[in-house]
């Protein structure tokens, strides 16, 4: 069975990269997905966005992204974020306690309301209702 | 001669203990250089998907994006200095320092008028101390700066850069902004070597990924390798996306400079922190040389006395 190469890449660092069956995302534009032999492509991740990597021989792995694009070509799929969790990695209490303190914050607080997508996108990556 | 000898004694305690502090530093350094070096690593697949992605756009998108344009005539212009917060990094601030004073003359002479963004402790103290104004300075970072340091830089600088946009034009929105950006940073070259470098960032010539393609050919070589460019399909249009990469771009290449900065500090840090201690073991060790010297001659003279104290009692013709 055909499989993508992923490389889920954060400016820190490489979170994660493997072969994968499918990747899911959500653009600016909507819902996607991507299989093996998709034309290349670019897109901008919707911001507090969610993405599922189907892993070739595992279980979904599921990464909050905040600020990414999505970069499909031939050679495989690129994620790119400014900073990105796996699922498993998140802090579930620290990210409500984060939502919470956005949340409280002024509603036209720009840093607040990207603060609270942030923490949005955190919980719906852990599988927790946001 | 007693007193001298004690004074010599006490130098010499306080420069061993001097040099314990020194010799401490260089290992902090030395771990710090390690840290910092793979930091630059692992922050370079990012840099290269983002070039890669770039150059993509930059194929197909016509690039009239304000970030790319060359400005009619060019009045502030942005400096971005990078420094460190800690001094007892031998030349580090002052190589960085003088290469911006070189720039800022280059543009001048250029009729353009500098202005200042400073990172590091040092670079704000050099210049309030010179009473040079500053736009906005950033500090506590500079030895493992984050991400975040550099998108707060960053966006600071970008906001500045499209308040510039509309300054021949009456400056519409009251906002002294400036029309190019430049950056001194530090580049690591190697454990002896780290050279200033003056750089601009915008408006920015997407930097070629040859080297990188090279690399990625490597890596596929013989399965997949097609030279044919890759027409992409754009979501949103690839006007939109180079306007939410360019930003980003940016942030990255601050990102890029503070890392290498980070990283050349700690090797000047840590080559000046060793020289100085191997000084203070070399201090110590002539100290402890005009010490025994001091104490010999205490010596040689309390025998001298003695001898000739007996001397004379014996032709005094008294009983010793």
């Amino acid at each position: 069975m055909a499989t993508l190469q992923v490389e889920l890449v954060a400016v820190e660092r490489r979170i994660w990269s493997g072969e994968a069956t499918m990747v899911i995302a959500r653009t600016t534009e909507g819902e996607l997905g991507v299989l093996p032999g998709h034309a290349p492509l670019l897109g901008e991740l919707a911001p507090g966005g969610v993405v599922t990597i189907r892993v070739a021989d595992g279980e979904d792995l599921v990464v909050a992204a905040h600020g990414g694009f999505l970069s499909v070509t031939e050679q495989g799929v690129s994620i790119l974020a400014e900073t990105a969790e796996i699922s498993t990695e998140i802090d579930v209490e620290r990210a409500r306690e984060a939502l919470r303190r956005a949340e409280s914050a002024s509603d036209d607080d720009e840093d607040a309301l990207a603060a609270a997508r942030r923490a949005q996108s955190r919980l719906r990556a852990a599988g927790q209702a946001a | 001669m007693a007193a001298s000898l004690r004074q010599l004694r006490r130098r010499i305690r306080s420069t061993r203990s001097t040099k314990k502090i020194f010799s401490a530093q260089e290992l902090i350094a030395g771990a710090r250089i390690v840290r910092a070096q793979n930091r630059v690593e692992a922050s370079k697949p990012y840099a290269r998907e983002i070039t890669k992605v770039l150059s993509a756009l930059a194929s197909s998108a016509s690039l009239d994006h304000p970030l790319l344009t060359e400005r009619d005539k060019p009045g502030r212009v942005a400096v971005l200095v990078i420094t460190s917060d800690r001094g007892f990094a031998g030349s580090y601030n002052v190589n960085v320092l003088r290469r911006t004073e070189e720039l800022l003359a280059l543009l001048r002479s250029e009729g353009k008028d500098p202005v200042l963004y400073v990172v590091g402790r040092k670079g704000e103290t050099y210049y309030r101390f010179r009473d040079r104004p500053m736009v906005d300075t950033w500090t506590g970072f500079s030895e493992q700066p984050g991400y975040s340091d550099a998108q707060a830089v960053g966006s600071t600088l970008i906001d500045a850069f499209t308040a510039g946009e509309d300054d021949d034009a009456g400056n519409a929105d009251g906002v002294d902004g400036v029309d190019e950006l430049h950056i001194v940073y530090t580049e690591f070259r190697s454990l002896l070597s780290q050279v200033p470098v003056a750089k601009r960032m915008a408006p920015l010539e997407v930097e070629e990924v040859e080297e990188f393609e090279h690399e990625r050919e490597d890596a596929t070589a013989g399965s997949r390798s097609t030279d044919v460019p890759t027409s992409y399909e754009f979501e949103p249009s690839a006007e939109a996306l180079l306007d939410a990469l360019l930003p980003k771009y940016i942030s990255t290449r601050i990102y890029a400079a503070m890392l290498e900065s980070a990283a050349s500090e700690s090797a000047s840090r840590r080559r000046a922190m060793k020289s100085a201690s191997d000084n203070a073991e070399e201090l110590a060790k002539n100290l402890s040389r005009q010490a025994n010297a001091a104490r010999q001659a205490g010596i040689t003279q309390e025998i001298s006395e003695i001898v000739g104290g007996a001397d004379a009692l014996v032709s005094s013709g008294s009983d010793i």
